[in-house]
């Protein structure tokens, strides 16, 4: 294969001049949370890097959004490390679901703990 | 939810910011994560650190001889002359453009980028075609940034790691003998930082005539 080909068959890069840092909220969120976990001890840097690196490599075309794969990536580090269950983080989405089913629209959700 | 007949007087959280929002409760209540520090940290990376850093260390390395041998020996121990050290700044490494060698940098893993001067990683740089092309064809990806080398010029890419991240140190732009600091740093721009773009000319300084 010539140059021309590999660069014909390659898919273009994205660019994105000075934009936003984080598209949406909870990719900051995850992202903070990922650092904070980090600094807590709960994983080396280098076990992120593994984790993220082949939750990306499920996916060589890119379809997914990159914290998509984060946030993919650090529920199965802190699986992995046996800090969040799969059972326990169903049982934590459908709390929040059902607090933001019952929380007005414009308020704040707030999931009653305990 | 596709189908899902949207209710307009109470809430809905999409399936990605239930999970983010199990997460941070599970976190939160084992008492590893503080969500007021989650802000603070979100805080810092969307407004403090940024490429601006990075273009000061280049400016003065471009400005001050004895400061650009200090980054070449010791680039973490130099970067952090202007308090800039911290989390993914640990370990780095500068690499000097010059006529004859462009360096570029990569992470083919997954996106290690040095936080500390650069702030955090364009889309562009976490890309698959990014990750996978800049080893494989180089000039290809310069190129479609806009970047053309004389044929000579050889190009040097750097995979970046957990431990070592790079700063591209671009050539100093012509025309631009005695300038400060300061008027140094508005040409150096992320990209050049990376080695995907050069440093600007003169003529496109910010707020150039």
């Amino acid at each position: 294969m010539s140059t021309s080909d590999l660069l014909a068959a390659s898919p273009a890069i994205p660019k994105d001049g000075g934009g936003p840092v984080f598209a949406e909220p909870w990719q900051a969120r995850v992202f903070a949370m990922t650092l904070a976990a980090h600094e807590a001890g709960l994983f080396t840097w280098s076990e992120w890097a593994e984790t993220l690196g082949a939750e990306l490599a499920t996916d060589p075309a890119g379809t997914a959004g990159y914290y998509d794969h984060w946030l993919a990536a650090f529920e199965r580090l802190l699986g992995a490390k046996d800090i969040a269950s799969e059972d326990t983080l169903k049982g934590l989405r459908a709390a929040w679901d059902s607090a933001a089913k019952a929380t007005p629209t414009g308020e704040p959700i707030v999931l009653a703990r305990r | 939810m596709p189908g899902h007949d949207h209710s307009h007087d109470h809430s809905e959280l999409s399936e990605t910011e239930l999970r983010v929002r199990a997460l941070e409760t599970l976190l939160t209540e084992k008492g590893y994560i503080d969500p007021p520090a989650l802000d603070e940290l979100i805080e810092t990376y969307e407004t403090k650190i940024g490429p601006r850093n990075g273009a000061r260390v280049v400016a003065r390395a471009w400005a001050d001889p004895a400061y650009r041998g200090r980054l070449l020996a010791d680039a973490t121990a130099a970067i952090a002359e202007f308090g800039f050290t911290g989390r993914q700044g640990e370990h780095m490494v500068a690499v000097e453009n010059s006529p004859h060698i462009h360096n570029m940098v990569v992470c083919t893993l997954c996106s290690c980028y040095p936080w500390t001067v650069l702030g955090l990683p364009p889309v562009w740089y976490k890309s698959p075609p990014y990750r996978s092309r800049a080893v494989r064809d180089p000039r290809g990806v310069l190129a479609e940034f806009g970047v053309e080398l004389p044929k000579d010029t050889q190009i040097k890419v750097w995979d970046s790691t957990a431990e070592v991240r790079y700063l591209v140190i671009p050539m100093r732009p012509e025309g631009t003998e005695g300038w400060s600091e300061d008027k140094l740093a508005d040409l150096v721009c992320r990209d050049s930082m990376i080695g995907t773009a050069l440093a600007l000319l003169p003529s496109n300084r910010k707020g150039a005539a």
